[in-house]
């Protein structure tokens, strides 16, 4: 499953690198892009543990940048 | 676009400045004075210690808190962490001089470090929420509501609800929510949002519209012919929404450079420290220039710039109505040098119209006789003919005369004893008229009054007026040009030249464009790229096929935006050499900005291991080369020419 994220305060380029290097090695993530000049995530990952991916996702992003959160 | 500051951003900048200012006096009282001398004694240094703490903690106390908490979840290489090892370890060299009775200096870099960071921090925040801004401007063509009448009265709801078949009421000034065909009233709409096309449309009873065009004079009422997920609107929203998770080459590059940029920058500043100062002994030189390291291993300026310029490249062709799905695209695009073309449609308008008349002097009356006999004819050919004769020399067409159509042949009109034929060659054989046979390209219609050949009207798919200057500006470009087409060899050879299309290939068949592209592909050579145009009708293979798919007149083709890699949504073949001016700015542009920014960063890292700068010059170096890659990469978003006014 593919899904579209917005992603708020999202405030530097590097940051949204690291967190897609960080999201990507997560366990049941097939890929993701995070781009920095739309400040929104694709996430594609296996259906029936989407959400955890996502929780987990969502604290892999918290380390690198705390204020950023994954709108839903 | 006017971008005003957020005001979380007007709150930095006051800071920043304040801060400036502040250091401005501390910095010239220090250096014109000497506050440690002025003071005097042992702890003479306290006193520029404390008047630039205060400056370092106003300026940088967002980034000492951020990087501690970045330090509690384990992110050692986070820039802000970085600037604070520069910085403090900067501070602390100024403390132990200060101690050991030597000439107070340090203070002020620490403070200028963090300083010119934030400056560059804030300006990378303010160029790209500029850029976002530009872009989500055309983001402003979602609609908000729709109008939809339902049992009787208007009711405003979201358009997502709006089911196809129901009637939808559009007020001046409002958004066309969803697509649909004009039930009652008329207007003109603006469509500069969609297409880039500044003239209005007017459209009245029985037009189709689009959804994203701006309703302007007159109320009218819509019959929803789609629901909104599946409107224009939604699947240009999308597109463009996409664009940026399609990277590019040069924006994987960067990303995968910065990934171990960081981590080397530092290690070398750790050896740097650790076996000079070791062998030397002079731990503090050697500590400093390490600190110096630190200060330029921020990746920022590439990691910035890069996608900045590729966004930006994006949003400048989508104000002149051409859509760029993704920078990959526009990357492949600057070096596309194979252009094939579909004829029907693409070079040429696709439709039939009287190109000419022959013999020249007796063109009224032969376009006017032409006229009386197709009067009330549906026939693309009897069309053609009608509208030029009444754009040349008026409505008025004598309606006395019986009208006999012969299948096949043509058309015989007669009046008293006056007698009209109207077709092809084997209409004016069956009626014995003396004529010589026209062998050009094309449907000939002959024209005789009372047995005698009066002279025959040449009618052919038109040419688009911009077609050859497309391809010549092309060939200047030194690419190839290659046109596909299922008409036939007298037809195509004949456009081919018009055109100076450099190559053709006539008589295809759908499948066999396919195969032609694949040939083409597979022939040339790796560093070519081949684009093919097309106007996303029956063409969706080929435009999936090749490198890069570009479908014309986007606006209400469906099909055509899903295959294709770049959408015209204007049906107008400049968009073409625009986009490729655009993709070619934006390309040199990522190319300068990649090779200076390194250039500068590993200048700024040997200078320094020698010892032969300062923080001073490396942050300077470091936040100048920033800004100057953002300011170049905004460059991308500047007017273009356009060929038409």
């Amino acid at each position: 499953m593919k899904k579209v994220f917005k992603l708020e305060d999202l405030d530097c380029a590097n940051c949204a690198a690291k967190m897609q290097n960080a999201i990507e090695k997560l366990d049941g993530v097939k890929s993701v892009t995070i781009s920095f000049m739309t400040q929104r995530m694709t996430l594609e990952a296996d259906e029936e543990r989407f959400d955890d991916v996502l929780k987990a996702a969502q604290r892999a992003i918290k380390k690198i940048e705390p204020d950023c959160t994954i709108a839903r | 676009m006017k971008y005003g500051l957020s005001k979380k951003e007007k709150k930095i900048g006051l800071r920043i400045l304040i801060s400036l200012a502040a250091f401005i006096v501390v910095f010239t009282v220090d250096k014109c004075v000497g506050l440690a001398a002025a003071v005097g004694g042992k702890f003479g240094w306290l006193l520029p210690f404390f008047l630039y703490l205060a400056v370092y903690v106003a300026i940088g106390y967002d980034v000492l808190y951020r990087a501690a908490r970045n330090i509690a979840h384990g992110q050692v290489f986070d820039e802000n962490f970085l600037m604070c090892v520069a910085t403090l370890g900067a501070f602390a060299l100024a403390i132990f001089r200060g101690v050991t009775g030597q000439d107070t200096e340090g203070f002020d870099e620490a403070c200028a470090v963090l300083l010119f960071y934030q400056v560059g921090e804030f300006f990378q925040r303010y160029a790209t929420g500029k850029s976002r801004k530009s872009v989500s401007a055309l983001m402003d063509i979602r609609p908000d509501v729709a109008n939809v009448i339902r049992d009787g009265v208007v009711a405003e709801v979201a358009p997502e609800e709006v089911k196809i078949g129901e009637i939808i009421v559009v007020n001046p000034g409002e958004k066309v929510p969803l697509d649909g065909v004009v039930t009652e009233g008329s207007s003109s709409l603006d469509l500069k949002a969609l297409t880039g096309e500044s003239l209005p449309t007017s459209v009245r009873e029985g037009d189709r519209i689009v959804s994203g065009s701006v309703n302007l004079d007159g109320k009218i009422l819509v019959r929803v012919e789609k629901e909104f997920y599946d409107s224009t609107v939604s699947k240009i929203l999308e597109l463009v929404e996409n664009a940026a998770d399609k990277k590019s080459k040069a924006e994987n590059f960067i990303t995968k450079f910065a990934r171990y940029y960081t981590p080397t920058v530092v290690a070398c500043a750790l050896l740097l420290a650790v076996i000079p100062g070791a062998v030397t002994g002079d731990w503090a030189g050697w500590i400093y220039r390490a600190l110096s390291f630190l200060v330029v291993s921020c990746p920022c300026a590439l990691v910035i710039s890069i996608p900045l310029s590729f966004f930006a490249g994006i949003g400048a062709a989508s104000r002149y109505g051409v859509l760029i799905k993704g920078s990959n695209y526009i990357e492949k695009f600057a070096k596309a040098n194979i252009f094939v073309f579909d004829k029907t449609g693409t070079l040429t308008k696709g439709n039939f119209a009287v190109s000419d008349v022959s013999p020249a002097d007796r063109r009224e009356e032969i376009l006017r006789l032409a006229a009386i006999c197709e009067q009330g004819l549906s026939h693309p050919i009897a069309t053609s003919i009608l509208q030029r004769y009444k754009s040349e020399f008026g409505e008025d067409l004598p309606s006395d005369y019986s009208v006999k159509n012969e299948a096949g042949l043509g058309v015989i009109a007669a009046r008293n004893d006056e007698r009209l034929l109207c077709g092809n060659a084997s209409l004016m054989r069956k009626y014995g008229v003396e004529f010589e046979e026209c062998d050009d390209s094309g449907t000939v219609v002959y024209i005789a009054k009372d047995g005698e050949l009066t002279g025959h009207i040449l009618i052919e798919d038109e040419l688009k007026e911009d077609s050859p200057a497309l391809i010549s500006a092309l060939k200047a470009m030194g690419a190839k040009t290659v046109m596909l087409t299922g008409d036939n060899d007298a037809v195509a050879s004949k456009v081919a030249l018009k055109t100076g299309v450099g190559e053709y290939h006539a008589s295809l068949l759908p499948a066999d464009k396919v195969s032609k592209v694949e040939e083409i592909l597979s022939s040339k050579g790796k560093n070519d790229s081949l684009c093919f145009v097309g106007d996303g009708i029956n063409d969706a293979p080929v435009l999936m096929r090749s490198d890069i798919g570009i479908a014309m007149g986007g606006v209400g083709s469906d099909a055509a935006i899903e295959a294709a890699d770049i959408v015209l949504m204007r049906d107008d073949l400049d968009g073409i050499t625009l986009a490729k001016r655009i993709a070619r700015r934006t390309m040199n542009i990522v190319t300068e900005n990649i090779v200076f920014s390194l250039a500068v960063k590993v200048a700024i890292l040997i200078l320094s291991a020698l010892g032969i700068t300062n923080m001073w010059i490396a942050v300077f170096g470091d936040v100048g080369v920033a800004v100057l890659a953002i300011l170049n990469a905004m460059r991308v978003g500047l007017k273009y020419k356009t060929d038409k006014k």
